[in-house]
């Protein structure tokens, strides 16, 4: 049996040759802080790279527009931590939001989560997301920053077997294994972050 | 897609295809770091017994399918969601039109099913009136350019950025340049609104899991997702062969799909979907989601004792990354809509034999594909089958009927032979080259020298010369094979030679014939059969030790194919079983048995490389005893770039398709020459025909040896 220790190496070993960006964290506050201060730091909107102002259609750039503020989504949190980040973001001057998802289309700037498990062996995060806001805020944003308790990190897939069971038993069910940030190779097979999904995904690995 | 009428038209599409620059660049890249990326993905962990579990697993589920259907479905109701079932490809999209209508669909988004390009779903909802947009980004240009897919993983790989970036620039209608990271956030923004407003979406499925009415989807981009999570009705559309009975069996497959298609631990996203889940745009807050499974002739194919391993693809797409031909051509000249080894199979089942005749003879039956496929399938020997089918249902060209004609009777073939040793006479050179290719040749064959006929062949040398043994450590008998029986009889007996002075007691029956693969290879399955009995008759397997050959071909021929072949005839088969395993090739036989010593030989530290024939190094798994006999002979072994790759003899496929042996003929010879060695070793006799005649065009002074040979000239 791989101890605790050597689990926790593994998936961070494997979680960062996917472009994962791992970080370990004390406590719940440390991560709300590095959500703000991610915030804070980041670009306005990521797709400037693309140039907003003349090269997308005028349908494509009408939906961009729609976006004015910085976006945290936070979907799924207890209400403490969350009443906590609400707080911390409108002090910072972002938009927190848990629900609505739909109307922030265009872009949420951070998607912030909780991983059930831990899947060595890959550098795989398992999050079950029963509810539509959680695939969302998952998907949609350009971060994604997930904490994962240390304890959650289990050998391999066969692991988590029997907890996915459980839940694709309990009907309905929306179960996904993320590792690393949204990623194609269609173009001439070149490596490109972030084609539907997020451009970045920060594991916060949480004592516990 | 491929469109050819005949082999004529299809050559011709072949030899443009050929002249991409740009396509023959991206594929060798991949090629290379394809097979790297692979073994590193797999490192440390059983391959081999994780592919035949899989196999294992999916046999068991092929089986099973009906009541694994019966199972999937009830699940998969009592979750809330609507099972439909659909016999063809027409029916399917049928259905599906028909959900989209009652449901009041307009936009559907799409994420990648191969399942839906096999029933052309696209074509028929967009002539029901639906916008149809694919969201995997390959998939998407692609399907602005109103092509097919050139890959099963990668389908735009045949397209370059800046014809990427051209396209983008029409689509968006504000000029784009092209740059990857910038096109891939442009289709990013510009998908982002077609999910908005998408009222359907449309996946596949790479799991349906019977346990549970669950399916699985695994992707990179992570469309799915979006797809299945964006607009209100979601439909998948898989085929039976995507059922399994557990979770478990779903996850073992999700270790190897991913490591083999591209030689990831895992996809980005895997998905999992169960029961008609939350979806807030839905007036119930849920969503109507419906599974459409299709048969379209797979339920027929799995009742076939041969063909039934087809159920065991899992779609990665490995055996086109391995394929040397595909690897020259791409998917739009192999495979219909299906591509590389497996497409040529399927193309047979789902589009038919029209769309089939002229890929199936595209193989060259090296085995790569055979050797990685995750399900462990025998695509060439499917593939020859196909071959032979369609030969049989359509009648046998000319010349493949003559051949197998000839080879069934040896005395004709083996006069015929000898008789071509004094009608060659006037164009033979003194090098053992015939100097101008004989007429039924096209100039397209001219990138190689043909060797003459053997003034005496190995059969007369024997009667005179064989060697008597008085103490026999081993008693073998010598299967010699035409090439090295009438061309190359030196390389049999320095074979001889080495046995002798190592106690080795022989025998050379002489009612022994051609191996049979060269008639085989072309579609002629009964020449083939009579071919085996022949030899089977000719041999007294309990008689001897070994049955020994320096023909990697005939080996793996004789080894594997030989007891399949009389499978139906069961005191024949005990026979081929027994004479099976006596098989085996000069190299295991003279490093693994005799255990010869490097004190024996004369070391010289000349530089001599290596080239694998495909049927000695994954026909027969043998990789360590060549490499280790170079060194013990006294040469000095220098490892050559893609030295398992084939070298483009591949028998008859190079008379059909010249263009293509010349290409991969190019290659081999490029990445020997670049070893700086003046000799380059083999052990298959066919190969050293195409290695030695090409190296003689080029007018090289690299010199083609059997192993055997050198082992003979250098031994003490
Ligand atoms: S046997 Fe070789 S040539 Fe034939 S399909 Fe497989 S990889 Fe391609
Ligand atoms: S035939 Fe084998 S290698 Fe080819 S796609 Fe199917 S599983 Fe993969």
């Amino acid at each position: 049996m791989p101890s605790k220790e050597d689990l926790y190496q593994k998936f961070v070993e494997k979680a960062e040759l996917v472009s994962a960006k791992v970080t370990s964290i004390a406590n719940e506050d440390d991560a709300l802080k590095y959500v703000i201060n991610l915030c804070d730091k980041k670009e306005a909107c990521q797709l400037m790279i693309s140039g907003c102002e003349a090269d997308l259609s005028d349908k494509a750039e009408a939906l961009c527009d729609a976006k004015q503020k910085k976006v945290i989504a936070a979907p799924g949190l207890n209400e403490d931590l969350y009443k906590k980040l609400a707080a911390q973001s409108k002090k910072a001057g972002f938009e927190c939001i848990s629900e609505g998802m739909r109307d922030h289309l265009a872009g949420v700037d951070i998607g912030f989560t909780y991983a059930e498990y831990g899947i060595a062996d890959t550098g795989t995060l398992m999050l079950d997301c029963p509810s539509e806001e959680m695939r969302l805020a998952t998907m949609v944003s350009e971060f994604h920053v997930c904490v994962l308790p240390k304890s959650k990190i289990k050998a391999n897939t066969y692991a988590v077997e029997k907890m996915m069971l459980t839940r694709m038993k309990k009907t309905p069910d929306y179960l996904a294994f993320i590792t690393g940030p949204s990623r194609t190779a269609d173009i001439e097979r070149v490596l490109a972050l972030g084609v539907h999904g997020p451009l970045e995904l920060h594991i916060l690995i949480m004592e516990d | 897609m491929q469109k050819a009428n005949d082999l004529k038209e299809y050559r011709e599409e072949l030899r443009e295809t050929l002249g991409n620059d740009f396509l023959r660049t991206t594929l060798d890249n991949f090629a290379i770091a394809y097979r790297a990326g692979r073994a590193n993905a797999f490192k440390g962990m059983d391959v081999r017994g994780l592919i035949k579990e899989i196999a294992d697993s999916k046999d068991e589920a092929a089986r099973n399918a009906d009541a694994l259907y019966r199972e999937f479905k009830e699940n998969a109701e009592a979750a809330g969601i609507h099972v439909h079932f659909a016999k063809d490809g027409d029916e399917a999209n049928r259905i599906i039109a028909k959900i989209a209508k009652d449901a009041d669909c307009k936009k559907i988004v799409k994420s990648k099913s191969m399942t839906a390009e096999e029933t052309l779903l696209n074509h028929d909802l967009e002539d029901a009136g639906l916008e149809v947009t694919e969201t995997d980004l390959g998939e998407w240009i692609i399907q602005l350019r109103h092509e097919g897919p050139s890959h099963m993983v990668m389908p735009a790989i045949h397209l370059s950025r800046f014809q990427v970036g051209d396209l983008f620039t029409e689509v968006t209608g504000k000029q784009q340049d092209s740059e990857i990271e910038k096109l891939v956030k442009v289709a990013r923004r510009e998908l982002r609104q077609k999910y908005v407003e998408a009222d359907m979406g449309i996946t596949g499925a790479n799991f349906a899991i019977a346990e549970t009415g669950s399916i699985g989807l695994v992707t990179n981009e992570g469309n799915a997702r979006l797809v299945s999570t964006l607009p209100r009705v979601h439909v998948a559309l898989m085929g039976i062969d995507k059922l399994l009975p557990n979770l478990h069996d779903a996850l073992r497959i999700l270790k190897v799909l991913p490591r083999n298609a591209t030689g990831q631990a895992i996809t980005s996203y895997v998905t999992w979907i169960t029961g008609n889940n939350e979806c807030l745009a839905a007036e119930d807050g849920k969503k109507e989601i419906h599974y459409v499974v299709l048969d379209n002739g797979r339920s027929e194919l799995i009742k076939d004792p041969l063909f039934s391993q087809v159920n065991r693809c899992v779609r990665c797409g490995a055996c086109a990354n391995v394929c040397p031909v595909y690897r020259l051509v791409g998917g739009h000249k192999m495979g219909h809509i299906y591509i590389g080894a497996i497409g040529l199979i399927l193309t047979y089942f789902f589009h038919g034999k029209d769309k089939a005749k002229n890929l199936v003879q595209n193989c060259i039956n090296c085995e790569a594909c055979k050797d990685v496929c995750a399900g462990g399938i025998d695509l060439p020997r499917l593939i020859k089958e196909i071959h032979a089918r369609i030969q049989d249902e359509d009648g046998h060209p000319l010349p493949s009927f003559l051949l197998g004609k000839v080879l069934k009777n040896r005395k004709l073939f083996h006069t015929l032979l000898r008789t071509a040793k004094w009608g060659q006479k006037p164009v033979a050179e003194k090098d053992g080259f015939i100097r101008h290719l004989p007429m039924i040749f096209s100039k397209e064959h001219g990138f190689r020298a043909l060797p003459t006929i053997a003034e005496t062949p190995f059969r007369d040398w024997w009667k005179e010369k064989r060697p008597r043994v008085a103490t026999p450590k081993y008693r073998v008998a010598l299967f010699s094979g035409c090439v090295q029986d009438f061309v190359y009889p030196e390389q049999m007996q320095a074979a001889v030679d080495v046995f002798a002075a190592n106690d080795v007691a022989m025998e050379f029956p002489e009612e022994q014939s051609c191996c049979g693969l060269p008639v085989q290879m072309m579609g002629e399955t009964k020449a083939s059969r009579d071919v085996a009995v022949q030899n089977l008759r000719a041999f007294e397997p309990e008689a001897y030790d070994y049955i020994v050959t320096l023909c990697a071909s005939c080996a793996a021929h004789l080894k594997h194919n030989y007891p399949k072949l009389v499978m139906d005839k069961p005191a024949l088969k005990l026979r081929a079983d027994a004479f099976a395993a006596k098989i085996i090739d000069y190299s295991s036989f003279v490093n693994d048995v005799l255990k010869v010593d490097a004190k024996d030989f004369t070391q010289t530290s000349e530089k001599a490389t290596y080239h694998a024939p495909c049927h000695l190094c994954r026909g027969l798994d043998v990789h360590d005893a060549p490499r280790q006999l170079i060194e013990k002979s006294g040469m000095e072994y220098v490892e050559c770039a893609e030295e398992e790759v084939c070298c483009g003899f591949g028998g008859t496929f190079s008379m059909k398709f010249p263009e293509l042996s010349a290409e991969l003929l190019k290659k081999k010879l490029d990445n020997v020459e670049a070893t700086g060695a003046d000799t380059l070793l083999t052990d298959c006799p066919g190969c050293i025909m195409q290695l030695r005649g090409g190296l003689k065009r080029r007018g090289s002074r690299v010199q083609v040896k059997h192993v055997a040979e050198v082992m003979s000239k250098n031994k003490k």
